[in-house]
């Protein structure tokens, strides 16, 4: 094993992070003090049986839910200090998403899809789909970028997906189960664009996933169960 | 972001197009509806906005509308006259005997009878033949819904006789009444003929038709003739508004209207607040991903109203459009004619489904700000 990242490079840090759901009898306790890291310029994977909080806590990194308990810390900065409005706009600059389910808008093309972030930016809508072509070229998306997502197979759904995540340059990307609805052969050559085109020297990246096929990806690998990160193997 | 919600909402054809259906039939129906209404309660003073030669109605106090109308004595017409500022004043019979012709059709029908010596009330507006003519024994004016009426399929044409309490009259113009209340045919013929239609040799002076002197108006005047003769004077629109008062309250007409304009606006807004609604719930995903994204929530719901005014726009065009395109064809068939889509109408309806694609964007909106947008990992 491989020495603990220094902190200058941490991007993500949790500590005794706690997540509850839900009151009174029907109150469950998901992370049940979580610590965990992500560095950047490393590609990160979560991992873990169903059900143990592997969703639940890349939500409370990107802050999408509120922590119970405990400190996340995005770039030093923490997230829980900031207001509402001010974290919808650290996430907007800050982070990109890749979904098990794509999530793409049926009704954009490809390269509108990919834009969304850029236009959500306040980008002018040319420019910003100028900019998510490019990206879709270079993930090897080219001749699809004008169609719509349901003239496209589940990887190019997701290699759209993955521009999406990219194209806003963000310092971090969180993944949950990229490749859980692709067939082993996809699902590898979307993780081998992932690895190549996500991993960035000022960027960490977030995968969640239960496809121990494609771990020989990762330069770290958290082990989750039960609420609570048990070890965290240093690869490469 | 505009863009990408025009493209949510036209992505999904089936339900893009029912919602413009459900906009564009309630706006149709209410519109429909409305006018119709309004059409109908205008022509409760058909005749009334007919006479453009008097601006004052003088009557009996005890005359509350058009259709029904006490005796005015001989001697009011003098005690008219002599209020000052009456320019001229007129008499005015009104009657409702039957008209036969030779074939022996037959119809009730609004008698108008005028001043014989000035013809003031004639019909101006003449499809056939002139009003001038009225001086000639025996003649008549005629409507043409009223022509159609006793001579249905035949072509107009002057000449021709009808029998009223056994006078014989002729036809000699045919005019573009307003149409009636109750689809009785409007002729006029001079006063000292018209009273002999009813077969009562008794006074049937109904109206008194009265024209103020320059520099006096119309109000003015009416004070004056009431204060001066205890009559009943108003103006024409006075006159007009009274006879829809009239039956506003009087018959269930506003109630039949009421109901069928509020069960419109009711499937109105149920279905097109229902689709709308169904239309963002299914949507959640995709708003669930743009959140997650980091689009505000203000920007969601710009982009909602967006979707909302637009859908309610292009529904109100066509809506509109088919209303213009009713009343465009019945407006110019007999029975229904002069009933149009007023402007007043059409915007009112606007402005209400404004508010009802307002008002269903507002409940689904409600569901965009409370959901969580860690929901799209689910
Ligand atoms: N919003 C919620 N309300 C109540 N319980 C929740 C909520 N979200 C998650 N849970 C519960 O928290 C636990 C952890 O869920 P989570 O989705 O984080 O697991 P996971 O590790 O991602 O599982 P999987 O591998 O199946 O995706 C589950 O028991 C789940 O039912
Ligand atoms: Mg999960």
């Amino acid at each position: 094993m491989n020495a603990q990242p220094t902190s200058q490079t941490a991007a993500v840090r949790c500590r005794s992070v706690h997540k509850h759901f839900g009151q009174g009898d029907n109150r469950i306790h998901v992370l049940r003090g979580v610590d965990f890291e992500a560095n950047r310029g490393q590609l990160s994977f979560l991992v873990g049986p169903s059900g143990c909080g592997k969703t639940t806590l890349i939500s409370v990194i990107a802050g999408l839910l509120d922590t119970t308990d405990g400190k996340v810390e995005l770039f030093g900065e923490n997230t829980e200090d900031m207001g509402a409005e001010q974290r919808i706009l650290f996430r907007r600059r800050n982070l990109g998403f890749v979904f098990q389910q794509y999530n793409l808008l049926p009704a954009l093309t490809a390269a509108e899809n990919a834009a969304v972030p850029l236009l959500a930016a306040g980008v002018k809508r040319q420019e910003a789909v100028d900019r998510a072509t490019d990206l879709l070229v270079k993930l090897g998306l080219e001749s699809r970028a004008r169609e719509l997502p349901n003239k496209l197979s589940g990887g190019q759904q997701q290699r759209v997906a993955l521009a999406r995540a990219l194209v806003h340059e963000p310092r971090l990307i969180v993944c949950d189960e990229p490749t859980a609805a692709l067939d082993h052969a996809t699902g590898e050559a979307v993780m081998e664009l992932l690895a190549g085109s996500a991993v960035h020297p000022e960027r960490a990246v977030i995968v969640v996933t239960h496809d121990n096929r494609v771990f020989h990806f990762a330069d770290t690998i958290a082990h989750m169960d039960d609420g609570r990160i048990h070890r965290t193997e240093h690869r490469n | 972001m505009n863009f990408v919600a025009l493209r949510m909402l036209t992505g999904d054809r089936a339900k893009y197009l029912g919602l413009i259906f459900a906009i564009a039939f309630s706006t149709f129906l209410l519109e429909n509806q409305t006018s119709i209404f309004a059409g109908i309660m205008k022509r409760t003073g058909s005749q009334i906005a007919d006479v453009i030669d008097a601006n004052i109605w003088v009557m009996d106090p005890a005359t509350r509308y058009f259709e029904e109308t006490k005796a005015l004595k001989d001697t009011d017409l003098l005690r008219v006259r002599g209020v000052t500022g009456v320019d001229y004043a007129v008499r005015l019979f009104k009657g409702q005997p039957v008209a036969r012709t030779p074939k022996g059709n037959f119809s009730a029908a609004i008698v108008m009878g005028i001043d014989d010596a000035t013809l003031i009330g004639a019909p101006r507006k003449m499809i056939l033949g002139s009003w001038e003519r009225l001086r000639e024994p025996q003649s008549i004016v005629i409507d043409r819904g009223g022509y159609q009426l006793l001579f249905p399929g035949e072509p107009y044409q002057l000449g021709r006789t009808l029998e009223m309490n056994d006078h014989l009259v002729k036809i000699v113009g045919i005019s573009d009444a307003k149409a009636p209340f109750a689809s009785f045919p409007i002729i006029h013929a001079r006063y000292s003929e018209a009273v002999n239609f009813l077969g009562r040799e008794r006074s049937q002076m109904a109206f008194v038709l009265a024209r103020p002197v320059a520099g006096v108006t119309p109000e003015e005047l009416t004070k004056r003739i009431e204060a001066a003769t205890g009559l009943k004077a108003r103006t024409t629109d006075q006159f007009r508004w009274d006879c829809i008062n009239y039956y506003l309250e009087n018959t269930g007409i506003p109630v039949n209207f009421g109901i069928t304009i509020a069960i419109a606006l009711i499937v109105g807004l149920v279905v097109s607040g229902q689709t709308f609604y169904l239309f963002t719930v299914e949507n959640l995903k995709q708003f669930g991903a743009l959140k997650a994204i980091g689009v505000t929530n203000w920007r969601l719901v710009g982009m909602i109203l967006l979707q909302a005014v637009t859908v309610g726009f292009i529904g109100y065009a066509f809506g509109t459009g088919m209303g213009a395109a009713f009343f465009e064809f019945f407006g110019r068939q007999i029975a229904t004619r002069g009933i149009i889509l007023m402007w007043q109408n059409a915007v009112g309806v606007g402005v209400l489904m404004f508010l009802v694609v307002i008002g269903a964007s507002l409940l689904s909106i409600r569901r965009v700000l409370v959901l969580e947008p860690a929901t799209v990992f689910r």
